[in-house]
């Protein structure tokens, strides 16, 4: 394994593409609502349009547009983008031992198009070692992520006013929904949920008594934390 | 420190915004290449993956509506029961979007 370079297949990544097409789908209905909320804060389309594109990241998009007028304040600006969109930095850790064989313009150039979902269910197969499948799902359902989340947000411009209220529709859940299933999925231990337990007490206590935005990366890293102190020693280790 | 948001000022924000971003990207991969990856190091990162997804969740369904709530409950309970995850997320959905319009 350690000594053949991965790389990508077109016909996973293609198959990657098509697996994520819908949930792509209700990105692409987030992407309206990002492109009218922009308007409706003075921006033009083609800078909100470049925006999505080059940013790639909701949440952060969102928050953006609250600090949004006449001026932006850049510290603040940046301070929210980096604790909203820290999860990636996780997202990196927990796919570089998957990855690490690919070129490294081919790994830097997949995290680029790394977001919760591709993230999520490309995880599950390289736990089942299906290793090119996940390659495939990770950046295949990037590139169908981030092409709809760009197209969503052009679309906005014009019938943003249909969807001016998406979570009238539940469509503010898919996400979430979507990635709980993810955790269901997978085998678990009696020790699988004492670490999520810690994870999930760690991330309520960050959100009520920690700077706003900080509350996954505690949660996850606690998590963390308490595998590695319940798991098993090893003695090669 | 403020940038106007007239002329260029947009794009300079937006180009803030973008490499603090792909820093967030890049960085967990990057950071990793000088972590020798040993048992415990790969214990730290299982625990971790799962963990991410538990502290999006959880907070999701303590800050949400009842209708948040409702969705994530129902996607639960249809996923573990039925095991159909993509009908488990449908139906919650559609309960979050009946809870808000009533």
């Amino acid at each position: 394994m350690d000594t053949n370079e991965l790389k990508f297949e077109f016909l996973e990544v293609k198959a990657g593409f098509i697996s994520l097409i819908p949930i792509s789908l209700f990105v692409l209905v987030f992407g309206a609502a990002f492109g009218l909320a922009a308007t409706q804060e003075g921006l033009n389309q083609s800078s909100t349009v470049l925006m999505s594109t080059l940013v790639f990241a909701g949440a952060s998009q969102f928050a953006a547009l609250e600090l949004w007028g006449a001026q932006v304040p850049i510290v603040p600006l940046a301070i929210t983008v980096f604790a909203i969109n820290a999860r990636h930095l996780l997202i990196g850790a927990t796919l570089y031992p998957h990855i690490q064989h690919l070129k490294p313009a081919a790994r830097y150039g997949a995290m680029l198009v790394a977001s919760d979902a591709n993230w999520a269910i490309s995880m599950r197969a390289f736990t089942n070692n299906d290793t090119s499948k996940g390659l495939g799902l990770l950046l295949g359902g990037g590139l169908a992520l981030w092409t709809f989340w760009i197209i969503g947000t052009w679309i906005g411009f014009y019938f943003g006013d249909a969807i001016k209220n998406p979570s009238t529709y539940g469509v503010d859940m898919v996400m979430g929904c979507f990635l709980l299933t993810m955790v269901l999925d997978g085998k678990k231990q009696s020790k699988t949920f004492v670490i999520w337990t810690g994870a999930a007490v760690a991330s309520i206590v960050a959100y009520l008594y920690l700077p706003e935005n900080t509350h996954i990366i505690v949660g996850a890293l606690t998590g963390g934390v308490i595998g590695v102190l319940i798991g098993e020693k090893k003695n090669d280790d | 420190m403020m940038i106007d948001t007239a002329g260029f000022g947009t794009l300079s924000i937006i180009l803030i915004m973008a490499a603090v971003t792909v820093l967030t990207r890049w960085g967990g991969i990057f950071l990793m290449s000088y972590i020798p990856i040993n048992y415990r190091v790969q214990q730290f990162i299982a625990a971790m993956s799962g963990s991410v997804l538990v502290a999006i969740i959880v907070p999701m369904f303590v800050r949400g509506d009842m209708g948040a709530k409702a969705a994530l409950l129902v996607t639960l309970f249809g996923t573990l029961l039925i095991k159909k995850p993509l009908i488990a997320i449908t139906v919650g959905i559609f309960t979050a979007a009946f809870i808000r319009n009533i």
